[in-house]
């Protein structure tokens, strides 16, 4: 990350934030102005508007997607891949995983099947992403 | 032996051959999957990351999730799993294969090969030491965290930054393992920013470059590995640092797996299969899609490659005759991997490159010709171009090259 | 009469299926987890047609013999043996006089049908060797084996007649007591009659505690590299041999890969245990070898290791007999291939003056674990229908089936090297990536383990540590 300020007609000091987007694996280089509270202002680099709208999140709220596993009850597999329906704020990703390794589900477990309902009150639903059928 | 044939026999039931399949259907051909595993989905299974789907569903899934969803499209196919093709016998459009069920004989009147890719494995580097326990590919380790419920140490070292070991740097952290760095012997990265950023900035996790393993350490089980900056390809005399761990993931680059195949398919430097933009390879009914033909970024890519090939095999399957090759596509300045090495310069086609160093503003040239011009390039990330022979000129000798023109 | 063998390496084995063959008590004692671990899991694997032996020492004695004793032995062994011939190859005049000081020397041994091949026959044989060379010697006898397979061949046939196997049971002296021996190990005191001492590295030492002084031993260490490039040699390449040992070699494996090396390092005797590769050891391995075929191929290696030979001052076997005791040291090279012409005369020696009858139920013939990838599609085919496993590649590098594995374990195997040394599988060009898991869960269900239990050789090898959830 590159810091600069600016002093453009009379605004507040802004800077410029660089990152990389991450909402998908092109990765574009955005840059990003906020003014001297952080609070965001525009951005550039990005080719489509999810990229602005992650921009913002970015400097404000930062949230990612968690991707991983639960433990599954007389499964064909011992645990089912699971996800956040959405990006969640990224400082409860730890205690999101605590979560995670406290609970078991019974099998079968279908695709898209909500395991925990609004997750930490993030109001992000944990998804099972794979089915895993009943052990026969 | 047990005698069947089909117009398209496609070879992989990964995300390219479930394209490939969809494909040979949509020219209502009869079409045979042969799959090794017990199920479709590949690597997909293991990938329970996100960063999916982006191109072919609109949204970004898991892998699982792009799996179960791309079947769901497929509906109902022909499949032969866990059945291993020992022998192409091109000559009589024969596979020699064997299943729990028996030997088999299949006549196929087009085959598509989406054999995807194989690890490099830590032993091929030929580092010094000795040879414990404890040492994983970054698939391996993958396979036994997300499918095994398995964890591979305590306390690991990432080697090499290409995407999986990423994606298991972030995975093992989230388990608790702790993940002391990522080292990368080249001076820039080998896996996608945006698994940088997610896996390794948002947990602290440090990238080495130009830093690798030098030594490993423990009889039994690793108890360590020796690191050292490196310059110009040789270690630095006092650079040299002990670390110690009780695993390494090793993430040094995925192989185009070809080897049922090498002795009949033109195979390139890189070892994958050379293809045409109609993804046929120099026997004009064997295909190949995916990973086998190179190392894809998105697997949106390798999915939609695998349905043109599919698609093609089922139309040479009826007796089409498609287009001959009308010139060679050549890396040149700065490009390292073509996914395409022939046009027929009959149809605006989709070719996938990276290029060799990374560069800031890149132009991309068809001969002498600039046709793009990207922002920035790294050889980490494939470059996306689409190329019109009613706008170039493609006839002989195409050569693809890159020039940096700006920081 | 009760008979030890301690050290299950290729000349333990094959002394201890010699004794089988006799109406007495045979027992085998092994340190590590599996046979043949030691020594003979890591060298270059050939029979050598012995021409390099000077007339007179031990190796000239047992080579030559050594080495026609191993077609019977495949035969009954059931054992992969490639005669594929061997070439020492000259780049120099003096080269080549060296050449024909092994070609009398060869004749002298009794190795047959040696001869000098010039460049362009040498050439022809060889296409792949450097343009630059002068002529070749010629050793059609030379030959390829898997060293471990033999030993393991061996005692799995020493034990289907009669022998008993103590595995990771270490030996820590051989006391006398009376006109019988005590062997003191890490699982107890056993009485014998006659004790061989075959403990490969270990031996001098174990004979020094036993009261008996022999030529100390030192670790020479040779650093290997394994490729998988389609074609490169089809016989045993050697340069000419130099005062440092017979050289860096390029040579076909009988599973079809190639071999490169071994690099020559005397390592002090407090290091035998030391199999590290290094930096200097591969890159001599490269150099000479791509002298010797500059098409060589490095990238495609499959990986590096490092053996260990026992190595003493006089570059000789010794074999020393105190009372019934004989300790068998420094089986260096050629003791690979002079170990059944070894161990035949230790056999001999123990027994004269002894009433021993050989045992009329004496069954030669050990039978292998199948290999479905060498077999016909017929032979395929009716395997499999006795037997579905058989059609379940597990390994796919080396095409190898779950009915192998389930196989190797039934043949003894406990840990993952157990299953890699005698299937193949993960010993192919993906190292085990692809095949790991199934193998773990093939040990799973036909050993009622955990995948924490399952080792990949020495017991603190743990392959895996704890669930993830």
């Amino acid at each position: 990350m590159s810091d600069s300020k600016l002093n453009e007609n009379g605004e507040k000091n802004s800077k410029i934030i660089e990152m990389t987007c991450i909402v998908c694996p092109i990765g574009c280089h955005l840059k990003v102005k906020v003014d001297e509270d952080g609070k965001f202002l525009s951005v550039t680099g990005n080719r489509c508007p999810r990229g602005a709208e992650y921009a913002k999140q970015e400097v404000t709220d930062p949230r990612r997607v968690l991707p991983t596993s639960v433990r599954v009850k007389n499964g064909e597999l011992p645990l089912v891949s699971v996800r956040t329906e959405s990006a969640i704020p990224k400082r409860l990703i730890f205690e999101a995983m605590k979560v995670v390794k406290s609970i078991e589900v019974e099998a079968p477990v279908k695709r898209g099947q909500v395991i925990v309902e609004n997750l930490l009150d993030t109001g992000v639903n944990l998804i099972a992403t794979r089915t895993v059928k009943k052990l026969t | 032996m047990k005698k069947v044939k089909y117009d398209v026999v496609v070879l992989g039931g990964g995300a390219a051959g479930m394209g490939a399949i969809k494909g040979a259907l949509s020219e209502n051909v009869k079409t045979l999957l042969i799959e090794r595993e017990a199920s479709t989905g590949g690597v997909l299974n293991q990938c329970i990351h996100n960063g999916f789907g982006i191109h072919v569903f609109n949204q970004e899934l898991s892998g699982p999730e792009y799996h179960e969803m791309y079947l769901e499209k497929l509906g109902t196919f022909d499949a032969m799993y866990e059945t291993t093709v020992l022998k192409v016998d091109e000559k009589h459009n024969l596979l020699h294969a064997i299943s729990k069920d028996g030997v088999y004989e299949i006549e196929y009147g087009a085959l598509v090969l989406a054999t995807g890719a194989r690890e490099r494995p830590f032993e091929a580097l030929r580092i010094s030491g000795t040879r414990p326990a404890g040492i994983f590919t970054a698939g391996l380790a993958q396979h036994f965290v997300n499918l095994e419920n398995k964890l591979p140490g305590h306390k690991a070292v990432i080697l090499g930054s290409g995407d999986i070991g990423l994606i298991m740097a972030r995975r093992l952290t989230l388990e608790g393992v702790k993940v002391e760095g990522v080292y990368e012997i080249m001076p820039y990265q080998g896996g996608l920013t945006r698994n940088i950023v997610q896996c390794l900035d948002d947990f602290n996790i440090p990238l080495h470059l130009s830093t690798s393993v030098i030594k490993v350490h423990g009889k039994e089980r690793l108890e360590g590995v020796t690191v050292a900056k490196f310059e110009n390809g040789r270690p630095v005399e006092g650079s040299e640092r002990f670390i110690e761990c009780d695993t390494l993931v090793a993430s040094v680059g995925l192989i185009p797996e070809n080897d049922l195949v090498k002795e009949i398919v033109e195979i390139d430097l890189s070892e994958g299969a050379v293809v045409d933009d109609l993804m046929r390879t120099n026997i004009p009914n064997i295909f190949a899609a995916g990973n086998n033909v190179c190392i894809h970024d998105l697997v949106d890519f390798v999915t939609m490659e695998g349905e043109m090939a599919g698609k093609n095999a089922a139309l040479v399957s009826k007796g089409e005759k498609l287009p001959e090759r009308k010139a060679i596509i050549k890396e040149g300045n700065n490009v390292r991997i073509l996914s395409t090495k022939y046009t027929t310069a009959s149809q605006a086609f989709k070719l996938y490159l990276r290029v060799s160093k990374p560069m800031g503003t890149t132009a991309l040239y068809l001969n002498d010709e600039r046709i793009k011009v990207v922002p920035v390039a790294k050889p980490s990330e494939m470059i996306e171009l689409t190329l019109d022979p009613s706008k170039y000129k493609m006839r002989g000798k195409v050569i693809l090259s890159a020039l940096e023109v700006g920081k | 009469m009760k008979i030890a063998v301690i050290g299950s390496g290729i000349v333990g084995s094959l002394i201890a299926r010699e004794f089988s063959k006799y109406d007495v008590e045979v027992e085998l004692f092994e340190k590590l987890p599996d046979v043949g671990w030691g020594v003979t899991k890591a060298n270059s694997g050939i029979l050598h047609a012995g021409y390099d032996d000077e007339p007179g020492t031990m190796r000239a004695k047992y080579c030559a013999h050594g080495n026609e004793m191993y077609d019977k032995l495949a035969e009954e062994l059931h054992f992969e043996l490639k005669r594929i011939g061997s070439l020492v190859v000259a780049f120099t005049d003096d080269d080549v006089k060296i050449l024909e000081d092994l070609l009398e020397r060869g004749k002298k041994n009794g190795v047959k049908n040696l001869k000098i091949l010039s460049r362009i026959e040498a050439l022809e044989v060889e296409p792949n060797l450097s343009r630059e060379i002068k002529a070749a010697l010629y050793a059609p006898s030379a030959g390829i084996i898997a060293p471990w397979e033999v030993a393991q061949a061996a005692v799995e046939n020493a034990v289907k007649n009669g022998a008993k196997l103590h595995l990771s049971t270490e030996v820590f002296n051989i006391l006398e007591s009376g006109r019988q021996y005590v062997v003191k190990t890490s699982k107890g005191e056993f009485v014998f009659d006659i004790v061989v001492n075959a403990a490969g590295l270990w031996a001098d030492e174990l004979a020094e505690k036993a009261g008996v002084k022999v030529t100390p031993l030192h670790p020479r260490r040779g650093e290997y590299i394994l490729l998988d490039q389609p074609f490169l040699v089809k016989t045993v390449v050697f340069p000419t041999p130099s005062k440092a040992g017979k050289g860096i070699l390029v040579l076909p494996t009988v599973h079809d890969t190639f071999l490169l090396g071994p690099t020559s390092e005397d390592l002090p005797p407090s290091e035998k245990e030391n199999t590290s590769t290094t930096p200097e050891g591969i890159s001599k391995i490269i150099k000479s070898v791509k002298k010797l075929v500059p098409s060589v191929n490095i990238s495609k290696t499959i990986r590096t290791f490092a053996g260990l030979r026992p190595e003493n001052d006089i570059k000789d076997f010794v074999l020393k007999r105190e009372g019934n005791v004989m300790h068998v040291v420094a089986t260096r090279s050629p003791g690979l291939t002079s170990a059944p012409a070894i161990a035949e005369d230790v056999v001999k020696t123990m027994f004269e003056g002894y009433n021993v009858r050989k045992k009329d139920d004496f069954d030669p013939y050990r039978e292998p674990i199948k290999k479905v990838a060498e077999m016909s599609d017929e032979e395929r085919e009716k395997l499999i229908e006795m037997n579905p496993a058989y059609g379940r590649v597990v390994c796919r590098c080396n095409k190898v089936t779950e009915g192998e594995i389930v196989e190797a374990i039934k043949h003894g195997a406990r840990t993952l090297d157990g299953i890699k040394f005698r299937t193949t599988a993960m010993f192919g060009r993906c190292q085990g990536s692809f095949c790991t898991v199934k193998i773990m869960n093939i040990m799973k269900r036909e050993l009622g383990t955990g995948f924490d239990e399952i080792r990949k050789n020495l017991p603190n090898s743990k392959v895996v540590d704890g669930d993830v959830r």
